[in-house]
């Protein structure tokens, strides 16, 4: 995914809020974005899997990203969003944000990777950051943080 | 010629060919004089043939053309059917399945010439008609080219046919037994519409007559119209020349006959002469060939490029062929839920409220009675027989018994049996698997059989039925049966079980330990009679397709493997409880009972919970425990419990509230989130709410 970043210009991202930090996650992937709303919880899931939810009658499983980043657990308010992200048709997954903030259109030149620390996971969950005005926004290897390495 | 969009219906319509003439050969293996048979293996590879000519699958279409050659003798009388001629044209079967696969693949038919099995065809011919070597394919060739040259330089009314060696032997022998031998040239009215048609009737008027051992062009031009105004015949007949002139005149449209009786004067009698003229033609043969093959190729390129497009998936998507009358029920129910709906957009509209209180009640009733029946219809539409599985599982043991050198016959019962679609497609390899099994471990060898008294023939049972909201597929052998002692042993070697575990473990529970991963290891297939081999994965599957399967065996009289599935995946019938303040669902067709249980009659057993429920001793699942509920503040006087079965297994889950039956829809939770198997899915509730489903044999 990093070398397409830097080969196609101007990318957009969707600006999200999480904790004091804001994170980009690439347009392509997200395939709604919706309030959020009763997460049935699901017995033995992965601790950052909060449950599922219905979403027009398809069941998407819903995680938070605070607690995959080991952040503290997310505390729900009015501008709690789920991104449903769908990597592959047919299986969608929603992650929870405090709050979706804008749409940014980012060139080349505005990104900066990141060099990946093969010992720490958390480095494999972004993607590279990127400069849009004032603020530095990371931009979230989306794939990596859905897809559980211990599963695959 | 683009023939894409026919390429679905060939792959159908091929894959039954094959299963038939499957079928048939496995019939004529048995009964090799019957003529029947002989007929209909005939005519399902003359239109395999035609069919892959039609779609320019070369490779194929010569194959089976080589293939109908040998049927065409076998059906004339000329050829024997012998034990290696049937394995020669199994083998032909296999490689035509191959290269269906890869036209499903790819729409191509693959680059595998199968010339040994088409060498071994040719010889089989040969030596069944007694005759020299010489290169089959060569020789259409020849003729090919002899035909068109003759037929430029000479306008004779009777065109000339080159014979091949096969047809100069039958020609000979129809001499020798005193049969008149035609060269006959049709003309047909030059404004005849269905010209093939006609063609058609005169060969079967002749066909009556005797025996039309060569046409040209081939029958399967003809058939496909691809020729002009003529064509010619060889004839073998009894008859007079006179009625096969009067018999070819009967058919209209016919314009002219010219006959002509062969002398075998005519024919290069002489091995010698015939090979030497045979040569002498090979170099243009060659030349013809490498021209024909060069088109194939270009074809075959063009091929390519539409199937490199669509590379990564199979060119025809899945169908299923439904009766047409149970669309027309889907038909009606939709029509009728059309009408349900204007119904209640009606009762909108009407001004009493008294009115439409009940109206709308009525209307509601009535959709339900609809959505029922049209959720049982499209479940109808889904479901397939078991047949197409199980159809290619006689061929499989007949193959077996030859390489395991046993002898077995397989009877199958319940072919019509539906199932859904999806479980359709997943149950092949399973039932193989154990079909496998019963015929390499199960079925001893004849001496042993006769040693302890059965007789020399094992046989190997597939029984198929419906048993209430299950299908149960049994997979019988009267073999050596399951060795239990030697079971327990490899597992107390593998470190399974214990000792003390298996002195105390009833039979039941040691013939399960079979089911368990560490048992399909290459060592216990030798050890333990053979059982076991990838038992766990067989297990596996059918238990994702929502089934069990328990086995039975009685040493020295075989064993039994029983599996249960249910009939329907996506739409089951379950019962939704409550706990805490979670809603489970589970699936109706696991629960036995539902029980009132006091405190005072839970028992300890190893300081497990127990109950003893009308003699039987079950263990209690606290499911909120295992499910991580917050449980609930107030405790309840006594414990509801749901009995759940799996097998002959029980064991009582213990629920907080009931809250009913219901008919669920089952969706998949994903692949992203882990569960330990715990939660088999998904369903949501009328008011939207999100209801997990619980796997009861993961539980029990």
């Amino acid at each position: 995914m990093e070398e397409k970043i830097s080969v196609i210009d101007g990318k957009q991202y969707i600006v999200v809020k999480i904790g004091n930090e804001q994170y980009g996650i690439d347009i392509q992937y997200v395939d709604n974005i919706v309030r959020m709303q009763r997460i049935t919880r699901v017995p033995k899931a992965q601790s950052y899997f909060k449950g599922v939810i219905n979403l027009r009658g398809e069941i998407i499983p819903v995680m938070s990203i605070r607690l995959k980043f080991g952040l503290e657990a997310d505390e729900f308010t009015n501008s709690t969003r789920i991104i449903i992200i769908k990597l592959e048709s047919q299986s969608a997954v929603g992650v929870i944000v405090d709050e979706v903030k804008e749409v940014v259109t980012l060139n080349d030149s505005d990104i900066e990777k990141v060099t990946h620390n093969s010992k720490d996971e958390k480095t494999s969950y972004l993607s590279g950051i990127g400069k849009h005005g004032d603020g530095l926004i990371s931009l979230l290897n989306i794939a990596g943080v859905i897809i559980d390495k211990e599963i695959n | 010629m683009d023939v894409s969009q026919y390429l679905e219906i060939f792959i159908d319509e091929t894959r039954e060919h094959l299963q038939s003439l499957n079928e048939q050969l496995l019939i004529l293996e048995k009964e090799p004089d019957n003529a029947d048979t002989i007929n209909e293996i005939f005519r399902a590879a003359h239109s395999l043939k035609g069919m892959a000519g039609t779609m320019g699958y070369k490779r194929m279409q010569r194959l089976t053309h080589d293939m109908e050659d040998v049927f065409s003798e076998i059906r004339n009388g000329k050829m024997n059917v012998t034990a290696e001629l049937v394995d020669i044209l199994f083998k032909g079967l296999d490689a035509l399945e191959s290269y269906l696969a890869n036209i499903q693949e790819a729409a191509d038919e693959g680059t595998d010439d199968n010339e040994a099995i088409i060498k071994a065809l040719n010889r089989i011919l040969e030596i069944g008609l007694g005759k020299g070597v010489e290169n089959k394919k060569e020789d259409g060739q020849v003729e090919a080219m002899s035909i068109s040259a003759l037929a430029e330089a000479t306008p004779d009314k009777i065109k000339k046919l080159t014979v091949a060696d096969h047809e100069r032997h039958a020609i000979t022998k129809a001499k020798e037994i005193g049969e008149n031998v035609y060269t006959i040239t049709v003309y047909i009215s030059e404004n005849c519409i269905l010209k093939a048609a006609r063609a058609f009737l005169v060969f079967k008027a002749l066909e009556e007559l005797g025996d039309v051992i060569k046409s040209s062009p081939e029958v399967q031009d003809i058939e496909d119209e691809r020729f002009d105004f003529d064509f010619s015949v060889i004839l073998l007949t009894k008859e007079k020349i006179d009625v096969v002139k009067q018999a070819i005149l009967n058919v209209s449209e016919v314009k002219e006959v010219f006959l002509e009786s062969m002398e075998l004067i005519d024919l290069p009698n002489e091995t010698v002469s015939s090979s030497n003229s045979n040569n002498g033609n090979t170099a243009t043969a060659t030349e013809a060939a490498q021209i024909k093959e060069d088109t194939a190729k270009a074809n075959r390129n063009g091929n390519g490029n539409t199937a490199a497009k669509q590379n990564s998936k199979p060119v025809v998507n899945r169908s299923v062929r439904v009766d047409i009358e149970k669309l027309d029920v889907l038909m009606n129910l939709v029509s009728e839920l059309i009408i349900a709906k204007n119904g209640l957009v009606s009762l909108n509209g009407s001004e009493s409220a008294e009115r439409h209180e009940s109206g709308f009640n009525e209307q509601i009733e009535y959709l339900e009675r609809v959505t029922t029946n049209l959720h049982e219809s499209v479940m109808k539409v889904r479901m397939v027989p078991i047949e197409s599985v199980v159809n290619r599982f006689p061929r499989m043991i007949r193959d077996l018994s030859k390489k395991l050198n046993k002898q077995m016959e397989l009877y199958m019962t319940g072919e019509d049996t539906e199932l859904d679609r999806t479980v359709i497609d997943e149950i092949g390899d399973p039932l193989m698997h154990l079909l496998r099994n019963s015929a390499d471990h199960g079925i001893e060898s004849a001496e042993e059989r006769k040693a302890a008294g059965k007789s020399e023939q094992g046989s190997i049972y597939l029984d198929a039925y419906q048993d209430g909201n299950n299908v149960v597929i049994e997979v019988k052998d009267d073999g050596a049966g399951i060795n239990v002692e030697k079971v327990k042993q490899s597992a107390i070697n593998k470190g399974v079980i214990t000792q003390e575990q298996a002195d105390t473990m009833s039979e039941k529970d040691a013939i399960e330990l079979l089911f368990r991963p560490s048992f399909s290891t290459a060592e216990v297939i030798t050890d333990v009679s053979g059982r076991g081999v990838g038992l766990d994965v067989v297990k596996n599957k059918i238990e994702g397709l929502g089934g069990d399967i328990e086995a039975r065996t009685k040493l020295g009289e075989g064993s039994n493997f029983i599996i249960r599935l249910p009939l329907t995946l996506a739409i089951i019938q379950a019962l939704m409880i409550e706990l805490g303040n979670e809603k489970y669902a589970i699936p109706l067709g696991s629960i036995q009972t539902i029980e009132d249980v006091s405190y005072s009659e839970i028992k300890y057993v190893q300081t497990k919970e127990v109950i003893n429920l009308r003699g039987s001793v079950i263990p209690l699942i606290r499911l909120e425990k295992i499910l991580d509920v917050t449980p609930r503040e107030e405790k309840p006087e006594s414990l509801t419990v749901v009995i759940v079965a799996k097998g002959d297994r029980l064991a009582g889950l213990v629920v907080d509230n009931l809250i009913g039956q219901q008919e669920i829809v089952i969706k998949s939770i994903g692949k992203y989130i882990n569960n330990n198997k715990i939660i088999g899915g998904a369903t949501i509730l009328g008011d939207g709410e999100v209801a997990l489903i619980l796997d009861v044999n993961t539980l029990v």
